[in-house]
């Protein structure tokens, strides 16, 4: 009956977004009175998550799953829910889990609500809030089935710790040949990945081209952020179509979005919407996106940027 | 090669978005539709491959009569066929049931859909239609060559791509990036008046009851006054970002 939480990890190592779905699965579970299993796959280290609520840990260890099949790992997270009778099974946002999840529901004969933001208001019936419209409106959605899916919005739920420590089983699913091989991965590995960030620093066709972007960079090294832009932008090819955010483009769901010479188009701002704290620098106090902003610099990027980035460097340096 | 491209009929990214019957219905007055922006990057991508490697392109809408026009306009960028199932959208998983059951029964080679429609966000309908189906499933795909029966597909994962080899047949979840933007056609006098005379097939629904609810929507709360910061004063941001907000 416990719940099921599928923490992800990379590399063998638990990504942060592990212990935000953990967090959530607990929640899930003290409102039905259960405890929570994490599935891991490949994780070398499971011990952190006992402090985010998890009971126990069902740990997979095959060859078969180093690198990352949405057929497969399904499998390995339909058998682990069987195994614990789960009637909920919480996943998170990562393009990884959004892949798998239909194809878990599919098997599981499960509901599946993506885009959840908070713990369910109701357990009979089961309901969840989750954004629609790409941020313009929240809907209250009731899940039918026996078994439920719940896909969790990154950085929406965020970190609560518990004092626990969880058991760890070794769980051996399996797997069946996939119709889908991996033939090679091409990730910069020292940059952070916009859906896994806590800042994201976004340039727009204000920076004028390409050669511009240096400056970015560097703010988003100084924070530690990851690097976006405006659709524009990447339909210049000014920079990766991967770095295009908005209602067409990723969503960003970042503690911290700082808007540099984007002028904030409805289509922009319904894909950024759901991060927490947004800043605006740009020349045009008439800028739409000061309506949407919680701080904002009227100035030029070439003259603002250089001068925050020293400033941000002074701080933390003092830290 | 038969490729089938679902197209989902979504509010134009402008419109307001507003709810009527005590916030548990989308007011679609003075809405404009359009054809969903991802199904638009896959249908293209499928009349390149018409164009360039022989293709019979079917578009293919869940939906009521009033889809039919979005169906049209698919036409008129070339697709050569249209199937409408007559089925009202209840949520992701029973319009996937429909569209399992045009894809056992029509044969196709290649199933496109956009990685998400840009009402609902479920982004669940094209995994669905595979795991029914039984067939191979890449999604977030930004790139994909067919030779045969074979497809090389790229991607997108977080902070990076993937090129997977798989075998036809295949659904693929596509986004912006499986065409460029500027790839994107609209549809001249010629396509649309060809549009009129194309055949709309009308399929009756296969049995499926929905899996979820919505109950009711919420707009979100007002947001709170921003706070200007002078060009000559940024460590007061600084001060602000680490001490206010504390996102520093
Ligand atoms: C169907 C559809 C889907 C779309 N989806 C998306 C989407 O997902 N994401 C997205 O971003 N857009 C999307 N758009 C496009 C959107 O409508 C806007 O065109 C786009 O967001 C504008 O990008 P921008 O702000 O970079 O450029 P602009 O609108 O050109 O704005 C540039 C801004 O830079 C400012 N500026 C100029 N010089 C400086 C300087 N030196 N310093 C500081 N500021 C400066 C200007 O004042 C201006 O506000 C979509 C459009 C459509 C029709």
């Amino acid at each position: 009956m416990s719940v099921l939480v599928y923490t992800e990890s990379e590399q063998g190592k638990l990504k942060k977004v592990a212990f935000e779905v953990a967090s959530y699965a607990k929640a899930v579970a003290n409102l039905l009175g259960t405890t929570v299993t994490a599935i891991t796959i490949n994780t070398e280290d499971t011990s952190e998550l006992g402090a985010y609520g998890v009971d126990k840990i069902l740990n997979v260890t095959n060859e078969q799953l180093n690198t990352f099949c949405a057929t497969s790992y399904a499998e390995a997270i339909k058998q682990a829910a069987q195994k614990e009778a789960s009637k909920v099974v919480v996943l998170s946002s990562s393009a990884n889990s959004k892949y798998l999840a239909p194809l878990v529901a599919v098997s599981l004969n499960a509901g599946y609500v993506s885009n959840v933001i908070e713990a369910p208001s109701n357990t009979a019936p089961f309901t969840v809030k989750r954004t629609a419209f790409t941020n313009k409106a929240f809907e209250q959605t009731a899940i039918n089935t026996e078994v439920k899916i719940l896909g969790v919005s990154n950085n929406a739920f965020g970190l609560v710790e518990h004092n626990g420590a969880a058991a760890v089983e070794s769980f051996s699913p399996e797997i069946s040949e996939s119709g889908v091989k991996v033939e090679s991965v091409d990730k910069a590995s020292n940059k952070v990945s916009i859906a896994d960030a806590d800042i994201v620093v976004s340039g727009g066709r204000g920076l004028k081209g390409p050669e511009n972007w240096g400056m970015i960079e560097e703010l988003a090294d100084v924070l530690g952020a990851a690097t976006a832009c405006s659709k524009p932008v990447s339909d210049l090819g000014w920079r990766p179509h991967g770095e295009h955010v908005g209602q067409t483009g990723k969503p960003v769901a970042a503690n911290l979005y700082i808007a540099i010479g984007i002028s904030g188009a409805i289509q922009h701002l319904a894909g950024i919407n759901a991060s927490k704290v947004k800043v605006v620098i740009n020349t045009d106090s008439e800028a739409p996106f000061f309506k949407a902003a919680d701080y904002g610099v009227v100035g030029d990027a070439f003259e603002v940027v250089p001068q925050l980035i020293e400033k941000l460097k002074a701080f933390k340096a003092q830290q | 090669m038969k490729i089938l491209v679902c197209i989902s009929h979504v509010p134009d990214t402008t419109s307001k978005i507003n709810f009527t019957e005590d916030n548990t219905l989308f007011d679609t007055n003075g809405v404009q539709f359009i054809i969903n922006p991802n199904d638009e990057f896959g249908l293209t991508r499928a009349m390149w491959f018409k164009e360039k490697q022989g293709a019979h392109v079917t578009v293919v809408n869940v939906g009521q009569v009033d889809t039919e026009p979005t169906l049209r306009k698919a036409l008129a960028i070339g697709a050569d066929e249209a199937i409408r199932v007559n089925f009202k959208p209840a949520d992701g998983f029973s319009v996937a049931k429909q569209l399992a059951n045009v894809v056992k029964t029509g044969g196709y080679d290649l199933v496109i859909a956009g990685r998400e429609s840009i009402d609902y966000n479920g982004g669940m309908v094209p995994g669905m239609i595979a795991g029914l189906t039984n067939i191979n499933f890449v999604n977030t795909c930004i790139g994909i060559e067919v030779e045969g029966n074979h497809a090389t597909v790229i991607r997108e994962i977080d902070g990076g791509k993937e090129t997977v080899r798989t075998s036809l047949p295949l659904v693929i979840g596509v986004q912006k990036g499986i065409v460029e933007e500027s790839d994107l056609r609209i549809p001249n006098m010629r396509g649309i008046m060809m549009a009129r005379k194309k055949p709309l097939t009308v399929l009756e629904p296969v049995e499926s009851n929905s899996e979820t609810t919505s109950v009711i929507f919420e707009k979100p709360a007002p947001k709170g006054a921003i706070k200007m910061v002078d060009t000559d004063n940024l460590d007061e941001l600084v001060n602000l970002l680490h001490n206010e907000a504390k996102v520093i």
